[in-house]
């Protein structure tokens, strides 16, 4: 077989039925070979947008995505959507072609140093010297993407590698010795996990991505219902435990609930479960949560102790550690009044916003989220729209809600609703967007349209770069710099590529649109034109404890 | 404070760089660095002594190397008993009048001349950190001119 048949060949054999890709000179082997496979290949417009789709394919499936492109600027198109899914612990595979291995160094036509450039972005990666090499490397790829904390892995080919032809050799088994995650908590720590949770009193669960990763919802249930401890959760946590609960705080940090925050802030005992102390969760790192014990349950040890200090850092997968703690936990804490001070903070400041005015955007996602019953994938792009997004929504169910959290990538939403709609055909996949993000995809448009994927976009037009626009008018004395951003004329631009456009300017119209939308066998672009000067409250500025908000808890 | 940190990674291509970028990415500084190949030609070992300023930074590098996929074993030698070496090589100015001074000096700490000419030699020495410091400062008395050194290895018991 030759190179690019055993790398076919290779992710047929992982369950691979759909790569998101583009084709260049130096994969061209490979194409010609795909020209008969049976798998389905979605041809972006841009190869950023195909890693964003295998992106959002993996996060909402929780199969791997795949995407493919060619040496150079093919490579260097990918690497924002590497490091988008490197940034969020995401499993996904970047094939990319390279030049001739003798030409490996030479400055050659569309060549780049790609394994160089991606080794801070991947969790591992792969220059292909030897076809002999191919088989292995993949099932390895395979496997270190998808283990322990999950990331992407690229596979660089040289085009001779493509072409050569060896015998196929599939390993049965992977062995790294220098890769062996461990996935079940140290009983010793789970003993004292469990005695120290049974003398709390103000105890917090605070959840994130590694719950949606491990599957562990269920036993977060469990955990949270017999505790009788509330749930926050990050942004990478949401849809993880049930929104709608009642032990539910919703999202934390810095547009988290007031409750949530104060939550955290007066809490005695913090139990972390596959979260990582970001900064946009911590606030001020020195003035956080000063009372609390902190139990860390987390695969990746390099996570522990790294921002903020733990009592009980517990190395391992959040589901089994979750299930091993259940067990040792026979005394639970007494936290009645806890609950009770939590629902007053509750009733005091929930999450709110004035409803007087131009169309405000969170009715908006209110009314999507009536209109499909809580129950769509949400993608975001990144900014006022994200944060809406993760507040309004009413999530009950992991993989629903796909965003760029650690990167913070614009121009995720769109392609990464793509993948999802392709992995996920008979939900309904809505892309919250802004005017700013839209444009940085926008062409994917002709990818839906050619490839019959109908995600629907909702775009909260406000004509600035809203969140940036926020921060100027809230610390830069209204200094607008460069935040005022025109667009197209967004219903004709999506009927230009053959998709529907609809323009939404008074309350009245959203929900019949939003309705139109899902109805429409096609991709549709809502175009929301909502108040220009709207803020993202609550806030936690910059640098000040989460408990520092502006329009908080009064 | 320095650390000496022991790592046996896969004997393959870029994982130096790995190792590298991890520590520049973070703005660590390396102090010094030795690479070989082990006992076993698949692996090399690389001794690695970084300046960490508290205890939670050494953590964080120690847990960061043992991610990388090509990293088998880290070894921190900061808390454990062990040796360690470092071979120097120096020039100096050196005339037949200095012969004996210079011979005393060298004896003290088994180092010695491997090569001399009418007005320099090169002194090659090998030793604990504070058995070189020492020689270090004996010889500046006869005028240092160059000064290269290996970098430390270290062996635990």
């Amino acid at each position: 077989m030759t190179g690019a048949e055993i790398l076919i060949e290779s992710l047929r054999r992982e369950g691979i039925e759909v790569i998101f890709g583009y084709p260049g000179g130096q994969v061209l082997p490979l194409f010609d070979k795909l020209y008969d496979a049976q798998m389905r290949f979605i041809l972006t417009r841009h190869e950023q947008a195909a890693a964003h789709a295998a992106d959002g394919y993996s996060r909402a499936t929780g199969r791997m995505g795949v995407c493919l492109a060619t040496s150079g600027p093919g490579a260097t198109n990918l690497t924002t959507g590497i490091a988008t899914a490197y940034m969020d612990s995401i499993p996904m595979i970047a094939i990319t072609g390279q030049v001739k291995t003798h030409l490996i160094g030479n400055d050659a036509f569309q060549e780049a140093d790609v394994t160089g450039i991606t080794r801070p972005i991947t969790k591992h990666n792969y220059l292909v010297k030897d076809a002999k090499d191919l088989a292995r490397i993949v099932r390895e790829a395979f496997h270190v993407a998808s283990t322990g904390r999950p990331g992407p892995v690229l596979i660089d080919i040289p085009v001779d590698v493509q072409q050569k032809d060896v015998e196929f050799v599939w390993p049965e088994e992977v062995n790294i010795r220098g890769y062996k995650p461990n996935y079940y908590g140290h009983p010793g720590q789970i003993k004292k996990a469990a005695k120290l949770i049974a003398s709390c009193k103000k105890p917090i669960l605070y959840v994130g991505g590694g719950v949606i990763t491990s599957d562990a919802s269920q036993a977060l249930k469990e955990l949270a219902e017999k505790m009788n401890a509330p749930v926050t959760w990050t942004l990478m946590g949401i849809g993880c435990f049930p929104s709608t609960h009642e032990l539910s705080l919703g999202m934390l940090g810095m547009h988290g609930t007031a409750y949530a925050n104060h939550a955290i802030m007066e809490s005695d005992l913090i139990i972390a479960v596959g979260a990582r102390f970001d900064d946009r969760v911590t606030g001020r790192i020195d003035a956080f949560a000063p009372y609390a014990k902190v139990i860390h349950i987390d695969i990746d040890p390099s996570s522990i102790s790294k921002n903020i200090k733990v009592n009980i850092p517990i190395v391992g997968d959040a589901k089994n550690v979750l299930g091993q703690l259940l067990e040792e936990l026979t005394k639970v804490p007494e936290t009645s009044d806890w609950l009770k001070t939590l629902e007053s903070w509750k009733k005091k400041s929930p999450l709110s916003y004035k409803a007087e005015g131009k169309l405000k955007p969170q009715y908006v996602i209110e009314q999507i989220d009536e209109a499909t019953g809580s129950e769509a994938i949400i993608t975001t792009e990144v900014g006022q729209n994200q944060m809406w997004a993760a507040q309004w929504y009413k999530y009950s169910h992991p993989r629903t809600f796909l965003s760029s959290g650690g990167l913070g990538t614009m121009g995720f939403g769109f392609p990464a609703a793509m993948g999802a709609k392709v992995g996920c055909p008979e939900r309904i996949v809505f892309d919250i967007a802004g005017d700013g993000s839209i444009q940085m995809n926008v062409q994917e448009l002709a990818t839906c349209v050619c490839n019959k994927i109908h995600v629907k976009v909702a775009i909260l037009n406000n004509g600035y770069l809203g969140m940036v626009r926020q921060w100027q008018e809230l610390f830069y004395k209204k200094r607008y710099s460069h935040t005022c951003i025109s667009g197209p004329d967004f219903v004709k631009l999506a009927e230009s590529y053959g998709a529907v456009g609809i323009r939404v300017t008074k309350k009245e119209e959203v929900r019949p649109a939003i309705e139109k939308a899902i109805a429409t066998e096609n991709t549709v672009f809502i175009d929301f034109h909502i108040e220009p000067e709207e803020n993202v409250f609550p806030m936690v500025p910059a640098g000040e404890a989460i408990n520092r908000m502006i329009e908080g808890l009064a | 404070m320095k650390h000496t940190i022991s790592v046996v990674v896969e004997n393959k291509f870029g994982v130096l760089a790995r190792i590298a970028g991890l520590f520049s990415a973070r703005g660590y500084n390396i102090s010094s660095l030795a690479v070989s190949e082990t006992l076993d030609l698949a692996t090399s070992c690389m001794t690695i002594v970084v300046e960490a300023e508290d205890e939670r930074i050494l953590e964080q590098i120690k847990k960061q190397l043992n991610k990388l996929v090509d990293v088998i074993t880290v070894t921190d030698f900061t808390k454990k008993e062990h040796a360690d070496r470092e071979l120097v090589l120096v020039k100096i100015n050196y005339t037949l009048k200095d012969k004996h001074a210079l011979q005393a000096l060298l004896e003290k700490y088994s180092a010695k001349i491997v090569q001399h000419k009418s007005d320099s030699a090169i002194i090659e020495a090998a030793g604990g950190q504070q058995q070189i410091k020492q020689l270090l400062q004996g010889l500046e008395a006869f005028g240092v001119k160059e000064l290269i050194r290996t970098g430390r290895i270290a062996m635990a018991y």
